[in-house]
């Protein structure tokens, strides 16, 4: 196998896997840097795969092609409206932020579960008939080398989340909301006194991160499971959420490293076929995305700061 | 401070009703006592799921079927005294609902999967006088009796389906984990191909779960691009992945000829594919593991009086435990496969030859 057949394989897998943990790890990114920790990210990630397949199968006939797009955003106002209950709980209540996310977590597979049950009658949906599918991208697939690479065989989601991202950076460090939303998150005292309204920005920040994370699951239900089931997802909250700390609490930096769990997870398929990895066995392939996550977590990234109020409730006028 | 706590008790609350609402419905009314009015009781059977519940598409659906199937045949009513299910949420369910089962004096209890190895083993000794089932594991107790299944048969079968349908002579497994059910399915489908063409090459690879669609997806898609035009999965959800692939290949080229090979169950559904209006369909053909077939037989077995405890019975194709799926009306090559095929099935049924079912025997094999 050549290196450009390699590559072949790997980048398009690489934006395949990366499209659903960057929406769901820059969620996680406004919710934190406003100051409240969501563990909630799986929950809202599997109501949101809930509802885009059910919205899927639903609508399929009146939106035709269009579907998985509406569909997505079915998903996000869906994560939104969930996300309101932890908003409600950890800010207004001032309930402990991990319990309350906890319990999101709970809450979205079994509300999900049930409902899958009550309207199907089985423990599973069907296949959708309209998800999104391979493409190459009109124009930019027909550049020599990099188009084959990074515009043929590929989804239009991966793109749109990488657009997100810079947009995502663009809304935090460069508009004053977003100086505002990072205030909140780093001196909620300080913000106050400077008249910034605390509890509406961490409203936001939880609504945006529930509205990301619906996005999220709706992306990786119609890109890559294509059905809903109590195993469509089954941990990809938490690397959203470990993508979010390998990040930094940055936008572009989140975006890298959902890119880098893609490639990693690529390269342990593709390994056996490389000539100078085809006698490793396979376990140690397998487990290799996880030791190189190890490894650059504590190595090379070196200190990581969650925004400094991240966790913390705001009590007005207490010291 | 006062809030905070009331939020906390919100959140509590929120917690403990989402855990609570899971477990409901397991609960059977056990109450009333046993009356010895009856003269003669009928024969009754239970099985217990495991956490896939009764209509996860695989065996534990297909063993529901076989009991609802035998239940017709005698004329039972589903509830206590004729045959019954309880669903396990959680693996620490198995020996409660098995318990369960046994007190209420059901003639013949099931443990459905492997997973229920050690319940089983755990409960049988506490209750002597009551009989059980487990299928896809061997518990060694008097009052046990072991199902297991010749998975290789199947998936020799779909070898040959898959080496008399490709065009490229490239040929793919995907596996989920690598235990010896797995293995089996391997040897089985690798020496089906062997029988029909040694010059065929088939990738094989594994995935490491039994649950990750995506990398099913990365696997197929790099078998499909090296040139791999029929793809053979034993992986669970992870061959959802495969599926996925398939189809969208198939969309982006509807003139090029791919397939994949579904498992356990009749997955033809997974396949469906419209373009432009025409359905099309991915799925060649499924290796078929007919846990419903073995389960009604064992309770007949168990209802004539020759309930086979202590020992292991395994269902091949002789037995009807193990088979294909029609194969898919598409394939150009559609009447010599199911030649092919019938030949080979015709062969394994009377013993002229004997499918590998490991990997050693897999390299001592040879079709003649």
């Amino acid at each position: 196998m050549g290196l450009m057949e390699i590559l072949l394989i790997i980048i398009p897998s690489t934006l395949l896997w990366a499209a659903p943990l960057i929406f769901t790890g820059l969620g996680g990114n406004f919710s934190e840097s406003s100051g409240v920790v969501n563990i909630g990210l799986e929950g809202l990630m599997v109501i949101g795969a809930f509802t885009a397949i059910v919205f899927n199968l639903t609508f399929v006939d009146v939106f035709g092609s269009m579907t998985p797009w509406v569909a997505l955003l079915a998903a996000m106002v869906v994560g939104a409206l969930l996300s309101i209950l932890h908003a409600v709980a950890s800010i207004t209540f001032r309930a402990d932020q991990v319990v309350s996310g906890v319990a999101i977590n709970l809450l979205a597979i079994g509300a999900a579960l049930f409902l899958v049950k009550f309207i199907y009658g089985k423990g599973q949906t069907d296949i959708i008939q309209k998800g999104f599918s391979k493409v190459d991208i009109p124009f930019l697939s027909d550049i020599p080398v990099l188009g084959k690479l990074f515009f043929s065989n590929t989804y239009y989601t991966s793109f749109v989340a990488i657009a997100v991202a810079f947009l995502a950076w663009f809304v935090m460090f460069k508009t004053p909301f977003g100086l505002r939303l990072r205030a909140v998150g780093e001196h909620p005292m300080a913000a106050d006194t400077m008249g910034i309204n605390v509890t509406r920005m961490r409203y936001i920040g939880v609504l945006i991160s529930g509205a990301l994370a619906g996005i999220g699951g709706g992306v990786y239900a119609q890109s890559i499971s294509s059905d809903f089931g109590h195993a469509t997802i089954s941990g990809q909250g938490f690397m959203a959420l470990a993508a979010l700390i390998f990040g930094k609490w940055h936008p572009l930096g989140v975006m890298g490293a959902a890119l880098f769990f893609g490639f990693a997870q690529s390269l342990s398929i593709i390994g056996s076929s490389l000539p100078f990895l085809e006698n490793i066995p396979n376990v140690y392939l397998l487990i290799a995305p996880y030791v190189l996550t190890i490894l650059a977590l504590t190595g090379f990234i070196g200190r990581a700061d969650a925004p400094k109020a991240s966790g913390t409730p705001y009590v007005k006028g207490k010291r | 401070m006062k809030k905070r706590k009331f939020g906390l008790a919100l959140s509590l609350v929120l917690a403990a009703g989402t855990i609570l609402g899971a477990c409901g419905k397991s609960e059977e009314k056990g109450g009333e006592t046993a009356g010895g009015d009856e003269k003669e009781k009928a024969f009754s059977v239970a099985m217990v799921t495991d956490v896939g519940g009764v209509d996860d598409k695989s065996f534990n659906q297909s063993a529901w079927e076989g009991l609802q199937a035998f239940g017709e045949e005698n004329g039972l009513e589903k509830g206590k005294g004729g045959f019954d299910y309880l669903q396990s949420q959680s693996d620490a369910d198995y020996s409660t609902n098995l318990n369960t089962l046994a007190r209420q004096d059901f003639d013949l209890v099931f443990g459905i999967g492997f997973l229920m190895e050690g319940a089983i083993n755990e409960i049988a000794q506490q209750q002597k006088d009551a009989h059980f089932g487990i299928v896809d594991a061997v518990v060694d107790q008097p009052n046990v009796a072991s199902i297991m299944f010749k998975e290789q048969e199947a998936a020799f079968l779909a070898g040959v389906a898959a080496a008399k349908a490709t065009k490229e002579n490239k040929i793919g497994f995907i596996g989920g984990m690598e235990i010896p059910v797995i293995e089996r399915f391997e040897s089985g489908f690798l020496a089906g191909v062997q029988a029909v063409n040694p010059d065929i090459k088939v990738e094989v690879q594994y995935a490491g779960a039994f649950d990750k669609a995506e990398l099913g997806q990365t696997i197929a898609s790099k078998m499909y691009s090296s040139g791999v035009d029929v793809i053979f999965h034993a992986a669970g959800g992870t061959g959802n992945g495969l599926f996925k692939e398939a189809r969208d290949l198939k969309k982006k080229d509807p003139e090029r000829e791919l397939w994949a090979i579904g498992v356990d169950s009749d997955q033809t559904a997974e396949g469906v594919v419209e373009i432009d209006g025409k359905e099309h369909n991915v799925i060649l053909t499924s290796a078929l593991k007919r846990v419903d077939n073995a389960v009604k037989d064992l309770s007949t077995k168990a209802k004539d009086g020759s309930f086979p405890g202590g020992e292991t019975t395994t269902y091949g194709l002789a037995e009807d435990g193990v088979g294909l799926a029609p194969i898919n009306p598409e394939v150009s090559a559609k009447a010599e496969i199911e030649g092919a095929v019938k030949e080979w099935q015709e062969k394994i049924k009377n013993g002229d030859v004997t499918v590998p079912s490991t990997k050693d025997e897999l390299a001592s094999f040879s079709a003649e």
